[in-house]
């Protein structure tokens, strides 16, 4: 714990100072660390690994192959931008109120879910999901923007995080919501109730049998990790400058699902470097693939190449073949996932 | 002559290590039955033995290796398997059940099967799982002794059947073992004495004791300690 | 009353898509426990191939080319679903998580793939003229492409039940879906069933998807992604692994969506659905004709 107390507190302040580091990393980002345009991509990268973070507490650490994480995110997106634009609620106001409400929805929804488990949990979380998603396109009432999204409600927003001059800053609270989210997801991994959750995982029958109902647990580590999602949302509501139907979509809570299989599943710096390079990569890859010798290759084949989700998919899928315990694994040593272990 | 042979099989299901070291041989055309109280691992052995779980070790069925090859081939080569729990397919009827059984290039023996349980002739399209618990056992025998198979792997056939349905299932295991090698499994120490000529009995995953069953039938401290069990 | 004929047969073509699509995924599930997320993408290239079919084949008359194309279509499915199969899928058997996961990839690839070969925009299916026209039910003008559609659906709901209960592979499968381990211990290679019932699914979603590209008025990649939710919902009400379940909770579902959208507000349809599965879970978390819990 130490030692990854020192090592979590290096990375940190490392990202920390990096909107000082007038560094150029060619091809990958279009200016160096400290323009807004690089720093967007990283504060929304950064995002993504806390998001990533969260989803592997239900998932790698509790077994729940939820396919509805999208949910709380968009919740906490749309929530707050909402609260600020029809409510006129301060930001910060707004995001607290979303919270609250995100956690009171995933008791009601996690309760009615938890009724199935495995699979058919996966696919009523995702119709859950898709629900919202459905709803927003639809928009039968009006204001929840449809296809086009909403742009960000800024007279509600504090001026540290308007202009663009701010990135910065932004860069700065994204960073804060990752490293929150690391240490609250630390300690409630490696809390009395976090080892009931790996128990869980491991074999649900022998904690009924050791005389624990596991429900409450896995409705726990639901409503946690939807709780840590949605406060994502709020800062990725910033980062991104308004709500945006993408992340509700169902494709968006699969690349959730990526993200963390990517860097390795029940790790949580694996989860968090998974949400990072998928971040990076899905935002950049498409640039990096037009401006290179991709350019000059048949259509058939370049038109493809320069779609980042299909980068990405074959990527994951030559992963899921080799390298069952993502990115992390091969960091380390070659041992399968824990969360992926065949049950 | 010996039909089957385990030697050194260990088992795990799951991260329990169910069978340390278990070492025994069945004689061909004989009926051994495989003793001991609950949970010793006596099923586990049968599942291991048709390569239903996976196994360290050595198990010869015949010449073939069981634990390097494939379950639908072990059962191929001539082994008929009835599981503890009968494993009827419930949505199927009972024709489709034995339907199922069938091999290609092996004429099935309705005849002889229909005549053993003829219960189960008039049920022909009922959905076995509407069955009861004594027809469910018949069907999953008929199913084995559909095919001339030179071994059977039979576990628990008589367990929570009525008294009269034991004795109708005990003739049909007689006559299913004139002509074939059968490793039963039983708690039923009357039915396994009225069967068997040879007894292995488990406990905690380890052989131990094998012998002629009269043998053990006769030393009532030996079926006492590891059976938990008064012989009459 | 004549516009509720018109929405009961509007539902019940919709009802036939959710059909083709789920009943592969449920027997998919069923025999080999494996969730298939690139099913989506079995029905977005059934489209586009019947899509392309009927651009490319000018020389052949529009009927007998759509006839073409649904078959093309299906067989396109069947060949990828195979393919995945034996190549991928059954390199994982048994590790059923990264089953889920490659599948999941594969869709996201699939999906991307055809949006760099055939841009993000819907494609139009150039259709018989007769499709647009209307027959009259009962006082009810009905459009004869979902005729069509309902019709199509019925002859290969009565083909794979036919299957399933006549064959032996159909019986191989209805066993292995109760049971894999035992279908085994009788001496059956059930792995060869996991390729056929992958291809059936494959060839059911490849028609469903050039059927949708007639009902949904042409194709995008992410056509099938979406009906794909729809049919998990189909699965989980009927019952995994359960046709008869599947066909029933297809009707219920589509039946549900169509009413709410044209009686209450347009758009609630979909959102009425997600109750409804909310509501069957709550009653029974088995789904209508499922046996024991999944």
């Amino acid at each position: 714990m130490k030692r990854s107390s020192i090592f979590l507190f290096v990375v940190a302040a490392g990202l920390a100072v990096l909107p000082f580091v007038p560094i150029e990393v060619p091809l990958l980002f279009s200016g160096p660390f400290d323009t807004p345009g690089t720093l967007q991509v990283l504060s929304v990268a950064l995002v993504l690994a806390g998001l990533a973070m969260s989803y592997d507490m239900i998932f790698g650490y509790t077994g729940l192959l939820s396919f509805g994480h999208a949910l709380p995110f968009a919740l906490g997106v749309y929530g707050t931008n909402l609260l600020m634009l029809e409510a006129s609620i301060p930001y910060v106001l707004a995001a607290a109120i979303t919270l609250g409400g995100v956690i009171v929805v995933s008791l009601v929804l996690g309760s009615v879910a938890l009724r199935t488990s495995g699979v058919a949990f996966a696919m009523v979380t995702l119709a859950f999901a898709e629900a919202f998603s459905i709803l927003v396109i639809s928009d039968p009432l009006r204001f929840l923007g449809g296809e086009e999204g909403i742009s960000l409600a800024s007279e509600q927003v504090p001026d540290m995080f308007r202009r663009v001059v701010n990135t910065r800053n932004i860069y700065w609270l994204a960073l804060a919501f990752t490293v929150f989210t690391f240490v609250v997801a630390r300690v409630v991994v490696s809390s009395r109730a976090g080892r009931v959750f790996e128990a869980i995982r491991e074999n649900e029958p022998r904690v009924e049998m050791m005389g624990l109902a596991p429900f409450p647990y896995k409705l726990a580590s639901f409503t946690i990790s939807s709780g840590l999602a949605a406060l994502g949302g709020t800062v990725y509501l910033l980062a991104v400058r308004g709500a945006n139907i993408g992340t509700t979509s169902a494709d968006f809570t699969l690349s959730i699902l990526v993200m963390v299989v990517l860097g390795g599943a029940g790790k949580l710096w694996g989860a968090a470097i998974g949400g990072f390079i998928y971040g990076i990569l899905n935002l950049r890859l498409s640039t990096v693939a037009t401006s290179n010798a991709i350019d000059n290759l048949p259509e058939w084949l370049s038109g493809p190449l320069s779609e980042p989700l299909f980068v990405l998919g074959v990527l994951f899928v030559i992963l899921v073949m080799y390298a069952p315990g993502g990115l992390s694994s091969l960091a380390t040593k070659p041992s399968f996932g824990r969360a992926t272990r065949r049950s | 002559m010996i039909a089957i042979e385990v030697a050194d099989l260990n088992v795990w299901r799951g991260d329990a290590h169910v069978l340390h070291g278990v070492e025994f041989s069945v004689a061909r055309n004989e009926v051994t039955a495989l003793l001991g109280r609950n949970g010793v691992g006596k099923s586990t052995t049968l599942l291991a033995m048709m390569g239903l779980l996976p196994a360290q070790g050595t198990i010869r069925i015949d010449a073939t290796d069981a634990i390097a090859t494939p379950t639908h081939l072990i059962a191929q080569g001539g082994v008929g398997y009835v599981p503890e729990d009968r494993e009827v397919f419930a949505s199927l009827t009972v024709a489709e059940n034995f339907r199922l059984a069938e091999r290609p290039n092996t004429e099935p023996r309705y005849e002889m099967v229909y005549s053993l349980f003829p219960d189960l002739y008039g049920r022909k399209e009922q959905a076995a799982g509407t069955l009861s618990g004594g027809q469910q056992q018949m069907l999953a025998l008929g199913r084995v002794l559909l095919n001339p198979n030179k071994i059977l792997l039979i576990d628990e056939p008589t367990k929570g059947l009525a008294p009269i349905i034991v004795e109708q299932v005990v003739e049909a295991l007689a006559h299913a073992a004139e002509d074939a090698t059968v490793l039963l499994v039983e708690q039923n120490l009357w039915v396994a004495g009225q069967l068997a000529n040879d007894a292995v009995v488990l406990d905690q995953g380890q052989v131990v004791h094998s012998g002629p069953m009269d043998e053990l039938i006769n030393d009532s401290a030996l079926a006492g300690r590891y059976l938990g069990v008064e012989v009459r | 009353m004549s516009s509720f004929v018109l929405f009961t047969l509007t539902g019940l073509g919709l009802a036939g898509l959710y059909f083709l699509l789920a009943s592969g995924l449920s027997l998919i599930f069923g025999l080999m426990s494996v969730l298939n997320l690139a099913h989506g993408a079995f029905f977005a290239a059934g489209g586009y191939t019947a899509w392309f079919v009927m651009d490319a084949l000018d020389s052949v008359p529009i009927g007998l080319r759509f006839i073409v194309a649904l078959l093309a279509a299906g067989l396109v499915g069947a060949s990828a679903g195979a393919v995945i199969e034996r190549v991928l899928v059954r390199r994982l058997y048994g590790q059923h998580v990264e089953q889920i996961l490659l599948t999941i990839g594969l869709g996201m690839a699939a999906v991307a793939l055809m949006g760099g070969w055939f841009s993000y925009d819907p494609r139009l299916l150039t259709q018989p003229d007769w499709f647009g026209d209307t027959t009259e039910i009962a006082g009810a003008n009905v459009p004869n492409n979902r005729l069509l559609i309902l019709g199509v659906a019925i002859l290969f709901f009565i083909g794979l039940m036919t299957f399933l209960k006549r064959t032996r592979h159909g019986l191989i499968i209805r066993a292995g879906v109760e049971n894999p381990s035992m279908v085994r211990a009788l001496g059956i290679d059930v792995s060869r069933s996991f390729t056929i019932v992958f291809a059936l699914g494959g060839l059911l979603a490849g028609v469903g998807g050039a059927l949708g590209t007639v009902y949904f008025n042409g194709i995008s990649p992410s056509l099938g992604t979406t009906q794909l939710i729809f049919a998990f919902i189909v699965v989980v009400i009927g019952g995994l692994g359960s046709i008869p379940g599947t066909a029933l909770a297809s009707v219920l579902v589509a039946l549900t969506q169509i009413y709410v959208n044209n009686y209450l507000t347009s758009g609630l349809g979909s959102i009425s659905v997600v109750v409804l599965l909310a509501g069957v879970l709550l009653v029974r978390p088995q789904g209508l004709l499922g046996k024991a819990a999944p």
